[in-house]
């Protein structure tokens, strides 16, 4: 099995939320679709929630404190992302948004990332496509083609096998072969030297 | 060692008492910072430049000039020059001035400016921080050395048999510093000209600086001007003290609560865990100081952000009295203890001279 790592935001709220229900659905998926393609997806989790004080010291300081700096890192060295936010207001939560301000501008390169949404009512359903895709579509991510909302009504009793559940289903699978199909990510080094100093004389 | 104090020169009320002091009384306030700085056994007095409020500092030169006249020892410096918006022609003429006049107790940091609207101001734009620095110290560098310059760059008018007035005192240029918090082709920079580098090491977390300075004595080495361990670091630092550590917290927290770079953010607790910020005795600014040694090697000059956050200029006074009588002393000689023989001191321009000279000693002989 080919080791890959996959993290996943949250950004809910509340205990327990639902946008971390979902988020669990989904990661659940993606490494039973991965591990059938031969790839062994290692999780981490990171509940936004248990970063708000930082990221906002982020903003004001211009610095990570250490465990935002750790989840940034771990974003940054993720071969895959599940990002999850509730709607608020009709778009992605401040917090969501806050933390995606405070990742470096290349973080997100070329990464396969899966885009999910809560909300209370289906009338948001879609916030993916006019909040989340410009978002990521800016950060140059790789987006899957199948986003997953849901709302109150998908958690009912009677929609098990329902098509929330096969629209998890489709983007595991399709973040399960976007990992499988590509090289593991490679982090840069900020403070490595990119050329010499003759160099960056002759192209200024 | 050097130690010293640097200033951004803020004009910040201060919280207590919410007194905004004038320009006038600010900038009388840093003349008799910096005297006393040396009063009390200071090395290095640094000021910064800035063309926007609520800072005064616009003109350096011109206030280290006016605090040369009425000191003796004082090594005065900058924190930072800006290499980028400036004219490095006008640096050149600035700074050799000023060395006659001070009797070459000057040296300079030059520094980007990270301040996006002032740009404009100048004709510059502030993507280009880079390309700028890089070729206007190319030629400040030049007209410090050579007579007559012939130059054309990308940035600034060409130049046809130019020749920068005053020369520098002794034909000894003032020895330049690079700062930077984080861009290494500004490290790489002031390695490839064996110059300085001082890492503002204050607002940032310790990893930073280490992974800057470590980066610079690499290629200080690689560029040929000695041993990794040789060459020229600066760091800033930041310290309040009081006798009795939880008197010093008590006292800093409202500065530190308002502060125009981090206030309203993390806590006092928070940030002094993450950065070099020093808040309690003078024993814990002693160990807390020779900690920097640990990751950034033996250096040269460390420099303390004493006068920011609408401090009064009484606090600062005694802030000074506490670091030159008790907190310098110590440093020194625990500091000198630790550095071994081939390790340098800060070049002066006594030193740069003496360099010079055994130079000219050994092609002659």
């Amino acid at each position: 099995m080919k080791p890959r790592k996959l993290v996943v935001i949250s950004s809910g709220l509340s205990q327990p939320s639902s946008t971390r229900l979902l988020a669990d659905q989904l990661s659940a998926a993606a490494v039973g679709a991965a591990a059938r393609l031969g790839v062994n997806l290692d999780v981490q989790v990171i509940e936004l929630r248990d970063l708000a004080h930082e990221i906002t010291d982020n903003m004001l300081t211009g610095f990570a404190p250490a465990a935002l700096k750790q989840s940034q890192e771990a974003v940054t060295a993720a071969d895959a992302l599940i990002v999850v936010t509730p709607v608020f207001s009709a778009s992605y939560s401040g917090l969501f948004k806050s933390f995606i301000d405070v990742l470096d501008k290349d973080a997100l390169v070329d990464k396969p990332v899966l885009l999910a949404a809560t909300a209370g009512t289906a009338r948001h359903s879609l916030v993916i496509e006019h909040a989340l895709r410009p978002l990521f579509a800016y950060m140059r991510a790789s987006i899957l083609p199948t986003g997953v909302f849901a709302a109150s009504d998908d958690w009912g009793a009677n929609s098990v096998e329902g098509p929330l559940r096969g629209r998890i289903d489709r983007a595991a699978a399709e973040l399960a072969r976007e990992v499988e199909r590509r090289e593991p990510a490679v982090v840069t080094d900020p403070f490595a030297l990119t050329s010499n100093f003759e160099d960056m004389l002759k192209n200024l | 060692m050097q130690f010293g104090i640097f200033s951004v020169s803020d004009i910040t009320t201060d919280p207590t008492t919410g007194h905004t002091p004038t320009e006038a009384e600010r900038i009388k306030d840093i003349v008799t910072i910096a005297k006393h700085a040396e009063e009390v056994g200071l090395d290095v007095f640094a000021l910064g430049e800035h063309h926007n409020e609520p800072f005064f500092s616009s003109s350096p030169t011109t206030t280290l000039a006016y605090i040369a006249a009425q000191t003796k020892t004082l090594q005065l410096s900058t924190a930072t020059t800006l290499i980028t918006t400036n004219d490095p022609v006008k640096i050149a003429e600035d700074f050799a001035m000023l060395q006659h006049l001070a009797d070459g107790r000057v040296d300079l940091t030059l520094g980007r400016g990270n301040t996006g609207p002032v740009y404009p101001w100048f004709g510059k734009d502030i993507r280009a921080g880079i390309p700028l620095a890089l070729e206007n110290y190319a030629l400040l560098n030049k007209l410090w050395r050579e007579h007559t310059v012939d130059w054309q760059g990308k940035f600034r008018t060409p130049l046809q048999g130019f020749t920068s007035t005053p020369r520098p005192l002794d034909e000894v240029p003032p020895f330049v510093w690079h700062g930077s918090i984080r861009s290494p082709e500004i490290a790489e920079q002031a390695a490839y000209y064996g110059d300085g580098f001082f890492a503002n090491h204050i607002f940032w977390p310790a990893s930073h600086t280490q992974r800057m300075v470590q980066l610079y004595r690499q290629r200080f080495e690689h560029y040929g001007h000695g041993s990794a361990d040789q060459a020229i670091v600066g760091l800033g630092g930041q310290v309040f003290m009081n006798k009795n550590s939880q008197d010093a917290v008590k006292q800093f927290r409202p500065y530190f609560d308002n502060a125009p770079v981090y206030g309203h953010g993390p806590t006092l607790e928070d940030f002094t865990r993450e950065t070099p910020l020093t808040v309690g005795s003078p024993q814990q600014v002693i160990d807390r100081t020779l900690g920097f040694r640990e990751y950034v090697g033996d250096y040269q000059r460390q420099l303390f952000l004493m006068d920011h956050a609408g401090l009064p200029l009484k606090m600062v006074l005694e802030q000074l009295d506490l670091l030159g009588s008790e907190v310098v002393p110590v440093l020194r000689k625990e500091f000198a203890a630790l550095k071994p023989a081939h390790v340098p001191d800060a070049p002066t321009h006594a030193s740069r001279v003496a360099a010079r000279d055994s130079k000219k000693d050994e092609v002659n002989a």
